[in-house]
């Protein structure tokens, strides 16, 4: 088996990125993005991308960078947010949108990664996210079927790691990153600290090595969206 | 008529010990001010229980931020887990409570807050696994848009987040329970009247 680690982003994902493919992106807003990954994407200029994503970013970090480069053709996410150029590519038709409920999209991530092709939830009935799917009757209540997710890379960002590829995550900067992780066919992840292999706790692994192709050591700007405080 | 920081201490009215509580963007996050000495956890969909107020400014973490992307602080309670897990607890029936803003409610409960087609796009983030899975759904809103007509109507024009969702609605004028054959007033706030919330009210009002 090749080492895990490799010595840059680019690297990282050296041979994994082809024109019109799919990438399931961690993060939720900027926290918790696999930052250095997304720029070694945008340098690489590859294109007509199908990112999977909760969000895209904002407009100048991010995901919002690959949308500003024009690489990303369709968007699977659940929000906008502040992402004006999300929201005015949508609107003008450039970017196409698959809106997903938050835990639709985790579920179907969390699903593509165990080998779950489908499932039912009541999540989106009578509303625009249930058109043209199956609808089924259990214990008298209605759900729509859904359908799992897999990614042909997956770049998540975790706290610390190890050469066999076992992650832990931040405090909220876990959000989408285990989900992700195990939705790609290949899953690179960027950390912060690479410690020798036995050192993490192993009760405590969010991500087990199994999971992880490749990782690399980044530092993290780790922009705040919203500096919010109380008076001391 | 109440103000923002008003509705929000009406809609704690709702909280009671021991609850699982998810409150959304806006309005809302202010429920969790008045809260009082009751014991609630509140829930993050981005992936925390037991979310504490906002940091002193040296405490400020890049790493830990509630679902409107505010820098927030934990508790002795808090976990964190991923998303899956997070909508676990919504989608599974385990939260006791959410308070959600609104741009329609409907006098069946039907509830709108995510988009309006060609102009804004929000998206739908964690509403339509909230309303769907939440034992309680209470919406904090203003009575009228910006042109000063009834948010509350017959028939939701916008697209819909769910269906039959909502139990109740706080807006500036007053407190409105949905049940069957439209929308029951509890309360009015102070200097509102009968007569003004039928003339502000698309929505069928029942006795």
């Amino acid at each position: 088996m090749a080492s895990k680690p490799r010595a840059t982003p680019s690297k990282a994902l050296e041979g994994l990125l082809f024109d019109g493919m799919t990438i399931a992106a961690g993060g939720f807003g900027l926290c918790g993005i696999p930052e250095n990954l997304i720029l070694a994407i945008r340098d690489s200029g590859v294109r007509d991308l199908t990112v999977i994503s909760n969000d895209c970013g904002v407009d100048d970090f991010g995901l919002g960078l690959l949308l500003d480069a024009r690489q990303i053709r369709k968007m699977v996410a659940s929000y906008v947010g502040d992402n004006s150029k999300f929201m005015n590519q949508f609107i003008s038709g450039a970017l196409e949108v698959e809106f997903n409920p938050q835990g639709t999209l985790a579920e179907r991530l969390r699903a593509g990664g165990a080998g779950i092709p489908g499932f039912y939830t009541a999540t989106g009935v009578g509303t625009t996210v249930a058109e043209d799917k199956e609808h089924k009757v259990f214990d008298g209540r209605t759900y729509i079927l859904e359908r799992g997710l897999v990614a042909d890379l997956s770049i998540v960002k975790a706290w610390r790691g190890d050469a066999q590829g076992n992650l832990t995550y931040r405090r909220t900067a876990m959000n989408f990153n285990p989900d992700c992780a195990m939705a790609g066919k290949v899953t690179v992840a960027e950390v912060e600290e690479l410690l020798p292999v036995g050192a993490l706790d192993k009760a405590a692994i969010h991500t087990p090595g199994v999971f992880v192709d490749r990782l690399v050591v980044t530092t993290s700007e780790k922009r705040i969206e919203k500096r919010t405080v109380r008076a001391a | 008529m109440w103000t923002r920081e008003q509705m929000a201490e009406q809609a704690a009215e709702e909280l009671q010990d021991g609850m699982y509580v998810n409150l959304g963007i806006g309005i809302p996050t202010l429920v969790a001010n008045y809260a009082g000495d009751r014991d609630i956890t509140l829930q993050s969909e981005n992936g925390m229980l037991g979310m504490g107020p906002f940091p002193f400014e040296e405490d400020v973490d890049a790493d830990l931020i509630n679902a409107g992307k505010q820098t927030i602080s934990e508790l002795a309670r808090t976990s964190y887990f991923a998303s899956s897990s997070s909508f676990a607890m919504i989608r599974g029936g385990h939260l006791d409570l959410s308070i959600l803003g609104a741009m329609e409610v409907s006098e069946t409960g039907d509830l709108a807050n995510w988009m309006i087609p060609g102009k804004l796009v929000k998206g739908m983030g964690g509403a339509m696994d909230l309303v769907a899975g939440c034992k309680r759904i209470v919406i904090v809103m203003d009575h009228a848009n910006k042109h000063g007509e009834s948010k509350l109507l017959k028939r939701c024009s916008l697209p819909l987040t769910g269906q039959g969702v909502v139990d109740r609605v706080i807006t500036n004028l007053g407190v409105f329970d949905v049940v069957l054959g439209g929308l029951r007033i509890d309360q009015l706030a102070p200097g509102v009247s009968l007569c003004a919330v039928r003339s502000l009210t698309e929505a069928t009002l029942v006795e």
